[in-house]
């Protein structure tokens, strides 16, 4: 699985950072920072599907590889 | 949704355009009668109409059931309410037709002597792009989430201060009001401690939160006076910063610079007036609302007393069900939007709250449940003007359900509850019985 974070959407809800903070990280302005290069560790997967499935903004997508 | 207007009430308006150095102006001449009892929300939407806040959800469903996206009323010379999330989140996004300049709604509308788009009079939630982006980054930093967290051992503390105040507690008889003895001390003790105010004018905050959101149909000169009040109330503040500096919030608007130069004497006091009003009554509120639900909700409340891990997906249900604040835009330029032929400086109000109610975009939208995995609510707001505050918001709601639930496990409404007028929605008196104390 691997995550994936459009930063142009993204306007810091921080909904990510709190659900998932192993992927995800904020910077000093709030907005989202990806961890790594996206790619999740199978223990990881269901905080990624949270994470992108708790976006106001749709800013994350998962996709298989 | 236009061809449900009946053309009965919808008589031709007299619009007049805003006279050469005006503050403030009145579209229509204001006149106390045209605010009666709301007829039909569909075609007369008035939110500060005394039934409004307490049913809002059902007034949005009905809405919703009747197949109208977007409301109208004549009030306040003319004003837009979509319902539905895509109709909100299309105005949201869209700040080419929409404009930022005045984000609440009454009968006065800025004039050219306010301060004009796209900086506006409460800079950067009055700021249109590109002008935003740079009021917003400099406001961002102190609400981030890193410099939010080491606030939570103080809320907590303040939350535990509240809660012994209440006094001695009989179970089963004791009555306190979750609304005045807790919910409206919580968040203008943090702003109040983050501006660096005098914790002695909290009372002074409510007011002039009370008079910015909730007299939007008081005559436009009784408003003006309450601003001029606000404006002068900050002045002294900033001049007692800046003969007595010390670090806060305050200090950090009078030092920070953009492009070079100190911010002006008006976006100081306008960034100000942003924080004062805007972090208040919308956190109070829901504080309120998720204390009002617990109480009327057994299980709800069990559940969250005993596994406060539930609180992760619980936090965030309480404020999708019942987000606080109703934001407003003005049309820029006249529109065609969903069918409805939107004027330049007609009103258009933005209830993030109905649009959390949407079933096309929450399974069982009416239904709370309290650990909803899914969950993209828009209670802090969709595109570019997401609130500034939301993490202390965030935090301040959490800790102050988790000290109260963890205090008194037990409690039920104990009596009326009465509800705020207009923009922000949640609960001003909700006398509560506690049942059970830690």
């Amino acid at each position: 699985m691997r995550v994936h974070l459009d930063v142009e959407k993204c306007q810091g809800h921080n909904r990510c950072y709190a659900l998932a903070p192993e992927l995800f990280d904020v910077d000093d302005y709030g907005q989202a920072v990806l961890l790594g290069n996206g790619s999740v560790s199978p223990d990881l997967e269901d905080k990624a599907r949270l994470a992108a499935s708790n976006c106001p903004e749709y800013a994350i997508t998962i996709t298989d590889s | 949704m236009t061809d449900t207007i009946d053309p009965t009430i919808s008589e031709p308006l007299a619009l007049s355009d805003s006279p050469e150095n005006a503050i403030a102006w009145e579209r229509v001449p204001y006149n106390a009668a045209d605010y009666g009892p709301v007829s039909d929300f569909a075609t007369d939407f008035d939110h500060a109409d005394k039934a409004y806040n307490p049913n809002a959800p059902e007034v949005w469903k009905e809405l919703r059931d009747s197949g109208c996206p977007v409301a109208h009323s004549d009030r306040y010379g003319g004003m837009w309410t979509p319902i539905t999330h895509e109709a909100v989140q299309d105005v949201a996004y869209d700040t080419e037709n929409f404009t930022s300049r005045s984000v609440v709604v009454s009968h006065a509308r800025p004039g050219d002597a306010a301060i004009p788009a796209p900086i506006g009079v409460v800079p950067p939630i009055s700021s249109d792009p590109p002008f935003h982006n740079l009021a917003r980054r400099l406001l961002l930093p102190p609400f981030a989430p890193k410099q939010i967290e080491p606030w939570e051992d103080e809320i907590r503390a303040l939350c535990t201060r509240l809660l012994d105040e209440m006094g001695d507690i009989t179970p089963g008889d004791t009555v306190v009001d979750a609304a005045i003895q807790y919910a409206q001390h919580i968040p203008v003790n943090v702003i109040g401690r983050m501006l660096g105010f005098p914790e002695a004018d909290e009372a002074l905050f409510r007011e002039f939160v009370h008079n910015t959101l909730e007299t939007i149909n008081a005559p436009t000169a009784d408003r003006q006076e309450n601003f001029q009040k606000l404006d002068a109330y900050l002045d002294a503040q900033v001049q007692d910063h800046i003969d007595n500096p010390r670090e806060d919030l305050t200090d950090y608007l009078l030092n920070v610079e953009l492009g070079g130069e100190k911010l002006s004497q008006e976006h100081v006091r306008g960034s100000m007036v942003l924080l004062l009003i805007a972090g208040i009554d919308t956190t109070w509120s829901a504080i309120g609302s998720s204390l009002w639900h617990l109480a009327q909700t057994p299980a709800d409340l069990e559940r969250l007393h005993d596994e406060p891990e539930v609180m992760t997906f619980a936090l965030e249900e309480f404020l999708r069900a019942y987000a606080p604040v109703t934001m407003a835009r003005m049309v820029a330029k006249d529109v065609d939007f969903h069918g409805c032929p939107m004027k330049k400086d007609d009103w258009v109000l933005l209830p993030f709250p109905a649009a959390n109610r949407d079933p096309r975009v929450f399974e069982d939208a009416d239904q709370f449940i309290i650990d909803r995995e899914s969950n993209r609510h828009a209670a802090f707001g969709l595109g570019i003007h997401r609130c500034l505050g939301s993490n202390l918001a965030r935090l301040e709601l959490k800790v102050a359900i988790e000290e109260f639930v963890k205090r008194f496990p037990k409690f039920e409404l104990a009596g009326d509850v009465s509800w705020s007028v207009g923009q922000i929605r949640g609960p001003r008196a909700l006398p509560v019985r506690i049942l059970e104390t830690a």
